[in-house]
């Protein structure tokens, strides 16, 4: 720690901070535009000049270390001051500067009213311009479908450029010219190839990039912020929903260090309109081959006279990808008033099974973990496709150097460079016999192992399990067994114990024809049901799911109910409601609790809170948010490895679901995707 | 300086040619391994150089493949340093500088026979044989005016020499590079000035002490 004194104020700093972040702790305001927390020192801008006891002229405090700084002349700590008429002087100039060629086209600019440069304009530059020459001119560029460019308006911070190449690590962004012709841009205006090239925007000081589909829709002014929880991966990032009425304006992230640090996937950022189109917002009930609208009461008579005709062994459930704990928890008791066991919350078909312990489903290093990791093995998965914001997590751990990094399954572009191992289940059982990178692995003291969907969804997943487990071994206070999930109910639903009970089907058996006479699909969209069940759906989209169903009960979308959702890690969430479902959708807890009175199979709870109530008396670890409840691993029955090549479980990032399936900037982005990989493949 | 952008037309592939090949492989073994980028600036340069003074964007991907960096970090330089040509121009490439020593020697004589026989700047000649470009200082001021064409540069220079200069360039003649009044380096021009009791009045024949005991 070194002393340094801010303003006449001493502190007590690391000696590796810089001036700016000596001053942030002393309670100086700094304003900046090129600096960012997350990103390199850039130190371009200029705005953050401060005056250094000693120094001849004003400096630049992002760029500068406090163990840079020179002691006073008897060996006093090193002095800066923030608020001297030279700092005021050195902040106009800069403002003047970066003014010059900015436009004054505030009131047609989506930034307005959330702009760094407008903010500090206000606080640090003077109110008029000496400059009456043209403005520099900039061609604005093409760089994707999410994000629209007014080149005019760029300052050149290259937080945009640092960012692809840092944090995305694709690297698509570039300066090209230099001094006054200098422009940002992609190579010759390509799409950028990043999933989390939506947080240029963010990063964007000015409104030179912002958001392409959300272009002249709002101001940040009249929007209603609620911080909620993501569902389009398992990792549960931390994300702002803005609604404007009853419309979901955008979604921004949230800073959440142990999850997303502040970033966002694509997916996450621009589901929006699909949030709005090919929704359900009445019940339907199929007559003579069509789905007709129906009432609520219409829908839940034909419900009840299918259920009480048939026996609780031939009435079955399934949960998707995307539903709540709260709406599994009701769904589940459903069930078990009914006097059914055949439930399932895999309609993947992931051998992972909550007899296993939670040590075996959950990624028991942490995200953050994975920054102290010295060994990383990725089985069976892709993690820039099944967890973009993740990927960059282990980019960041790669960058810092002194990690090797090893892949079984397919080949793919992460971003970052890996051994690979081989294609399959022959290569882990070369690993398990403690073969080439195995050996890695048992030296390393932080190994982490993280086994993705496509490589536990084959009929030998548990084998895969057992051996991806003993690879990571056991180390004291570190557990390296890392799954990865798709789905952001599937840990959820196996904390629940949302799987067959004694002598109950699995999402397999209870699709096969003939399995059951009625079967409640809770927002299973992914897989197949045979002709023959009577089929509730309870959803929200028109999709795969829908199309299949003879009734239809519609739900509520993740950013229109209050629920609690459990990430990859184990770690409990809560979403809050942002806005309300369209037309005579409802919630999903409710709907349940509606119907089960009418099926003569009652539930104990009137209101969420109730519910809650009963979920954490039986589960009492839901009712500590954001904590991450640990767990044995104890894989009986594993049986044996079989042969093949693992594939990802994500064959197209951006259509995981029915919410993105819905969507048209998630369509555009899929065929941009798709364009590419044709490309590369020639 | 202005805009500088790829050129309109470009030709399909480009590949180095085998010694230039063994070139660049010399270059980049100068650099630890991982950071073989620090090698990008002599193998735009020798791109440049094999692919008629300019560089076309197959060059630009290429030295980015036989790198290892993403595309937009070559272009970033290839656009950064007015040293790479993005444009065609001509067989030869013809620098003139036009700064202060230059311009007071007569530097505008030679711009203006420029201006007459090749036509504007940037803009190659019909016959395909010249283009030009006015340039800061080149470091050649004690034989001002001068030129620089392809690498090399020609000095002294009046309208009439460099009129010679461009119609023996242009014919395919056999150029004299340096000084085109004759004299060696940047020898004075004409005799010595000073010094003239150690090397004598002609400037070439040694200390004129050993002269006269000879």
């Amino acid at each position: 720690m070194t002393k340094i004194i801010v303003d006449g104020k001493e502190v007590d700093v690391p000696a590796e901070y810089t001036l700016l972040q000596a001053c942030e702790e002393a309670g100086a305001e700094i304003p900046r535009f090129c600096f960012h927390e997350r990103l390199s020192i850039a130190g371009n801008c200029r705005m953050c000049l401060v005056e250094l006891k000693g120094a001849p002229k004003p400096v630049a405090s992002c760029a500068w270390a406090v163990k840079d700084c020179r002691p006073g002349p008897n060996g006093e700590p090193p002095s800066v001051v923030t608020k001297s008429p030279t700092v005021k002087k050195a902040r106009n100039g800069v403002m003047e500067f970066l003014l010059i060629n900015h436009p004054l086209d505030c009131p047609i600019c989506d930034q307005g009213g959330e702009c760094d440069l407008q903010d500090q304009a206000m606080a640090f530059g003077v109110d008029n311009s000496r400059y009456a020459e043209n403005k520099r001119a900039v061609e604005d560029k093409y760089i994707g479908p999410l994000v629209r460019t007014s080149m005019n308006r760029c300052i050149h911070c290259t937080r945009c450029v640092r960012f692809t190449a840092e944090v995305a690590g694709t690297a698509d962004m570039g300066a090209i010219g230099r001094g006054e012709d200098m422009e940002i841009t992609t190579y010759l205006e390509t799409a950028m190839a990043s999933e989390l090239q939506g947080n240029v925007a963010d990063l964007c000081p000015v409104g030179a990039l912002l958001p392409k589909p959300y272009a002249f829709k709002a101001r940040p002014w009249e929007l209603g912020k609620t911080e909620s929880i993501d569902v389009m991966d398992a990792l549960g990032s931390a994300i702002r929903v803005d609604v404007r009425g009853r419309e979901v304006m955008r979604i921004l992230p949230r800073v959440n260090e142990a999850v997303n640090e502040e970033w966002i996937s694509d997916k996450t950022r621009q589901v929006v309109d699909g949030l709005k189109r090919q929704r359900l917002d009445r019940p339907y009930i199929r007559k003579d081959g069509r789905l007709v609208p129906a009432t609520w009461s219409e829908a839940f008579a034909a419900i009840a006279t299918r259920v009480k005709a048939t026996t609780p062994a031939r009435i079955g459930a399934l949960a998707g990808d995307l539903a709540s704990v709260e709406d599994m928890f009701a769904l589940k008791s459903l069930m078990a008033n009914l006097g059914s066991s055949n439930l399932d919350c895999r309609q993947d078909g992931t051998k992972l099974d909550p007899s296993f312990g939670r040590g075996s489903y959950i990624f028991n290093p942490t995200v953050a973990g994975l920054e102290e990791a010295d060994a990383i093995l990725i089985v069976g998965s892709n993690p820039r496709k099944e967890s973009p914001v993740l990927n960059a997590r282990i980019l960041k751990r790669w960058r810092m150097g002194g990690v090797e990094i090893g892949l079984v399954g397919e080949r793919a572009d992460l971003t970052y460079s890996y051994q690979y191992l081989g294609a399959g289940a022959e290569t882990l059982a070369e690993l398990s016999a403690g073969k080439g990178f195995a050996e890695v692995l048992a030296k390393a003291q932080r190994p982490v192992v993280i086994v993705g969907q496509g490589a536990l969804l084959r009929a030998d997943g548990a084998a895969v399990l057992a051996a991806c487990a003993k690879l990571a071994g056991s180390r004291d206070g570190w557990n390296g067994l890392a799954v990865l999930h798709t789905a952001a109910a599937r840990v959820g639903g196996l904390d629940l114990g949302f799987v067959p009970g004694q002598g109950g089907m699995d999402a397999w058996a209870m699709t096969r024809p003939g399995a059951l006479d009625v079967l409640f699909n809770l927002g299973a969209d992914e897989l197949e049901i045979a002709p023959g069940a009577f089929v509730v759906y309870q959803g929200t989209h028109g999709d795969r799911g829908a199309h299949r169903a003879d009734v239809i009960l519609p739900g509520a979308t993740y950013t229109e109910k209050s629920g609690l959702y459990v990430n990859t890690e184990g770690r409990v969430q809560y979403a809050e409601r942002a806005n309300f479902a369209p037309g005579d959708a409802r919630e999903d807890w409710a709907i349940l609790r509606a119907l089960s009175e009418v099926v003569g199979a009652k539930l104990g709870f009137d209101s969420l809170a109730d519910l809650r109530k009963a979920l954490y008396a039986t589960y009492p670890h839901f009712a500590r948010v954001d904590a991450i409840q640990g767990g044995a691993i104890n894989i009986a029955n594993a049986g044996a490895l079989g042969t093949g090549a693992f594939t990802s479980a994500v064959d197209d990032f951006y259509l995981t679901n029915p919410i993105a399936r819905a969507s048209a900037v998630m369509a555009e982005c899929s065929a941009l995707a798709k364009g590419r990989l044709q490309q590369a493949a020639e | 300086m202005s805009v500088r952008r790829l050129a309109e037309e470009q030709p399909a592939s480009f590949e180095f040619t085998p010694e230039n090949l063994a070139w660049v492989n010399k270059q980049i073994a100068k650099y630890p391994e991982g950071r073989q980028a620090s090698a990008v600036i002599p193998l735009l340069w020798q791109a440049q150089k094999q692919h008629n003074y300019w560089l076309p964007k197959p060059a630009i991907e290429k030295v980015a493949e036989i790198l290892d960096m993403p595309y937009i970090r070559v272009l970033e330089i290839a656009t950064f340093y007015t040293m790479f040509n993005l444009e065609p121009v001509g067989r030869y490439f013809i620098q003139m500088c036009g700064t202060t020593p230059c311009m007071l020697r007569g530097s505008d004589d030679i711009k203006a026979v420029l201006q007459r026989r090749v036509g504007d700047q940037r803009k190659v000649s019909a016959d395909g044989n010249f283009a030009w470009l006015e340039v800061e200082c080149l470091g050649a001021c004690c034989n001002a005016p001068m030129v620089q064409i392809n690498d090399d540069y020609y000095e002294d220079l009046s309208a009439e020499n460099f009129e010679k200069l461009l119609d023996d360039l242009a014919a395919g003649r056999p150029v004299k590079v340096g000084s085109q009044t004759g004299r060696r380096t940047s020898e004075p021009a004409g005799k010595l000035t000073t010094l003239t009791s150690l090397y004598g009045e002609d400037g070439r024949s040694g200390p004129a002490s050993d002269k006269t005991q000879a």
